[in-house]
């Protein structure tokens, strides 16, 4: 049997997550690099018509996983039944996106099978033989590139938005779909989950704004969020913030821009000491226009900003209130 | 109430200080073990080593914040149900500061593993030391920040819970005890949550901003300097690691993908050009 690469793709009440069309696109991609087969995999109770969606996209085969045991998802289900059915195919690669699930089970189950995973990768390098992938590292102020020291299958997890979902190719015919069942005992899931809900309901909906001014652990103390305030209203804007902010009670939760708070496209997005974060960019990174203020020349936001402004934002944002107060009086 | 492992304890009040010394009463308690980590401080200016592997170890290091957090919520939970809390780092002699902290803070005690070693290992094979060295103990809980802000592997904990046959849950807003077992509150993405429920012994990966973190107070400052530390070398672990199983070829500063345009002058200047790129570029004035 050749080798293969098993991408495993996430589907949550019968719908695929759309990152894991980003995760097909970088099998795609390390299939035509190393001449490997491509295998997709959906696991779920009752997952057949989705590995039949999947099965259009250019892939040798697509297996639909299933056991009832699947859902809800739980990390010692998916973790056991995925052991059973990777050991079986036995491929070279596994890949899954980066998701809160897939970091919840995939360590245990490379632990299960003595194996490791490079998780939270934004891409991948061919050297030689050897295959690289690309991580960041220290908060996004370094990439590393991390090759596997031991044997197959190897691990790696696709960090949101490191692959283009849109450009997974389709196959010239459907591929084969079959459905493998695997056993789970019943002393095996050890969690009971209950049903997901969300915290509050959302008092401000920050996807309409057009503009948004978001501060950071910069601001330093919850007074000077008044400043950023100002600059807000100035612009006709709307105050959102990083994590650490509206953990501190500083800004309300809804405020809260990034993984876990709100995602964003606003025309313009003013970034004021916030270091850039993967888990702040991906609720941001959509913006128009990103113009980032910080103090360190070497911040991680710099890399997406459009415009940077090197600096210390309390000396910055009171004139640019002020030059913004003028513009608008004199339009 | 008896525990599930039977231990024989202490009955404690509501700050953990033990009530009967000799008494041998079963009790629900929990012991805690919070796994720390000693990273680089968030603004350190970084810089690559020789070889372009890792950095120059001369910068100032913190402990990592998600695990200030674990430590933390260790902490409350000795102090509703009594019990111990232990923390443990692997590092070098520098990562005891992270200890010396937490035993301040009010950690009963600590275990270093300690070898500049430490640093080099995988998430595989840092768990797999963790469990060597606490085969003689018995948690009922294990703590540990959700990822590092060095690494971000975001695995030390999950791979440990495989190693020791225990279940875990990740990113971990909040912890209730319950008769049997435990109740915890997973945060999910785009602002949602679950409830999951299960039995202990666990480990559970935290999330930052699950409470209030406190300050050392000069008493717990004092008290720290007394309070067991154990030292465990790379010798006495040695047999349960192998090779790394994933290899750092080389650490670089990332090529950056957009053509940022930096805009710079007295911050006057700075504030009239940004109202000339708000106008003209991004026309939202
Ligand atoms: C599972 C998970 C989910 C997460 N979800 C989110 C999320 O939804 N949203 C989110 O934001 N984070 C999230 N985080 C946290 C994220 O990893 C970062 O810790 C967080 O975004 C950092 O916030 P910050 O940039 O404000 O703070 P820091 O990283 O501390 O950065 C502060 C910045 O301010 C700069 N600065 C300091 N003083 C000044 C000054 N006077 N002038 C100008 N600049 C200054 C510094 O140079 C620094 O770059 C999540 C983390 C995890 C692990």
């Amino acid at each position: 049997m050749p080798d293969s690469i098993l991408v495993v793709v996430e589907q949550r009440d019968g719908k695929l997550n759309r990152v894991s069309w980003e995760t097909l696109t970088a099998g795609q991609a390390l299939a035509a690099a190393t001449g490997w087969t491509l295998d997709a995999a959906v696991v779920g109770k009752e997952v057949a018509n989705l590995a039949h969606e999947v099965a259009a996209k250019k892939v040798q085969r697509s297996y639909a996983v299933e056991s009832p045991r699947f859902e809800p998802y739980t990390p010692d289900a998916f973790a056991f039944g995925l052991k059973q059915f990777i050991e079986s195919r036995a491929p070279q690669l596994v890949l899954m996106p980066h998701t809160y699930q897939v970091r919840d089970f995939v360590p245990k189950l490379a632990t299960a099978m003595g194996r490791t995973v490079i998780s939270d990768c934004v891409g991948y390098k061919k050297e030689g033989d050897k295959l690289l992938f690309t991580r960041q590292m220290f908060q996004g102020k370094l990439a590393a590139d991390v090759s596997f020291a031991g044997p197959p299958p190897w691990f790696v997890t696709f960090q949101n938005g490191a692959f283009r979902g849109d450009k997974v190719e389709t196959g010239a015919s459907a591929a084969p779909v079959e459905t493998v069942k695997v056993e789970l005992g019943d002393g095996v899931v050890r969690e009971k989950p209950q049903a997901m809900f969300k915290e509050a309901k959302q008092a401000v909906d920050l996807t309409q704004a057009e503009i948004i001014v978001s501060v950071g652990r910069g601001i330093k103390e919850q007074k000077n969020i008044e400043l950023a305030k100002q600059l807000a209203e100035a612009l006709g804007g709307e105050i959102a913030a990083s994590r650490p902010i509206c953990d501190s009670g500083w800004l309300p939760m809804d405020r809260q821009i990034g993984s876990s708070g709100q995602t964003v496209a606003p025309k313009l997005y003013l970034a004021l000491g916030i270091s850039g974060a993967i888990q702040h960019i991906v609720g941001m990174k959509g913006s128009r226009t990103i113009i980032a203020v910080n103090k360190d020349s070497e911040a991680p936001i710099f890399e997406i900003a459009d415009y940077a402004v090197v600096g210390n934002l309390f000396d910055v944002v009171p004139p640019l209130i002020e030059e913004v107060k003028k513009a608008k009086a004199g339009s | 109430m008896p525990s599930a492992n039977g231990r024989q304890l202490i009955y404690t009040d509501a700050f953990a200080r033990p009530l009967l010394e000799t008494a041998s009463y079963v009790e629900l308690f929990l012991k805690i073990l919070v796994g720390m980590k000693q990273v680089p401080q968030k603004d350190a200016p970084l810089k690559l080593n020789e070889s372009g592997t890792w950095i120059r170890e001369d910068v100032s290091y913190e402990v990592n914040e998600p695990d200030a957090y674990a430590l933390e919520e260790a902490l409350r939970q000795k102090e509703k149900h009594g019990g111990e809390v232990v923390v443990i780092t692997a590092g070098p002699a520098r990562a005891q500061q992270v200890l010396r902290e937490a035993l301040a803070k009010g950690a009963d005690r600590a275990i270093h593993l300690e070898d500049t070693a430490f640093v080099g290992l995988d998430a595989f094979n840092t768990a797999r030391a963790f469990a060597a060295a606490i085969q003689d103990e018995s948690f009922d809980l294990i703590f540990t920040g959700l990822q590092s802000d060095d690494y971000g592997y975001a695995q030390t904990g999950v791979i440990l819970a495989e190693l020791l046959g225990w279940p875990h849950a990740t990113i971990i807003m909040q912890i209730e005890k319950k008769d049997a077992g435990i109740r915890v509150k997973r945060e999910l993405e785009a602002g949602y949550f679950q409830f999951v429920d299960m039995p202990l012994p666990a480990v559970l990966t935290i999330q930052s901003g699950i409470n209030k973190l406190r300050y050392a107070t000069l008493i717990g400052i004092k008290q720290a300097k007394n309070k067991p530390l154990r030292k465990v070398a790379m010798a006495d672990v040695q047999s349960s690691l192998s090779g790394n199983l994933q290899k750092i070829e080389r650490l670089y500063v990332p090529q950056k993908t957009k053509n940022t345009e930096f805009l710079e002058g007295s911050a006057a200047e700075i504030a009239k050009k940004l109202v000339d790129k708000l106008r003209n570029e991004v026309r939202v004035l």
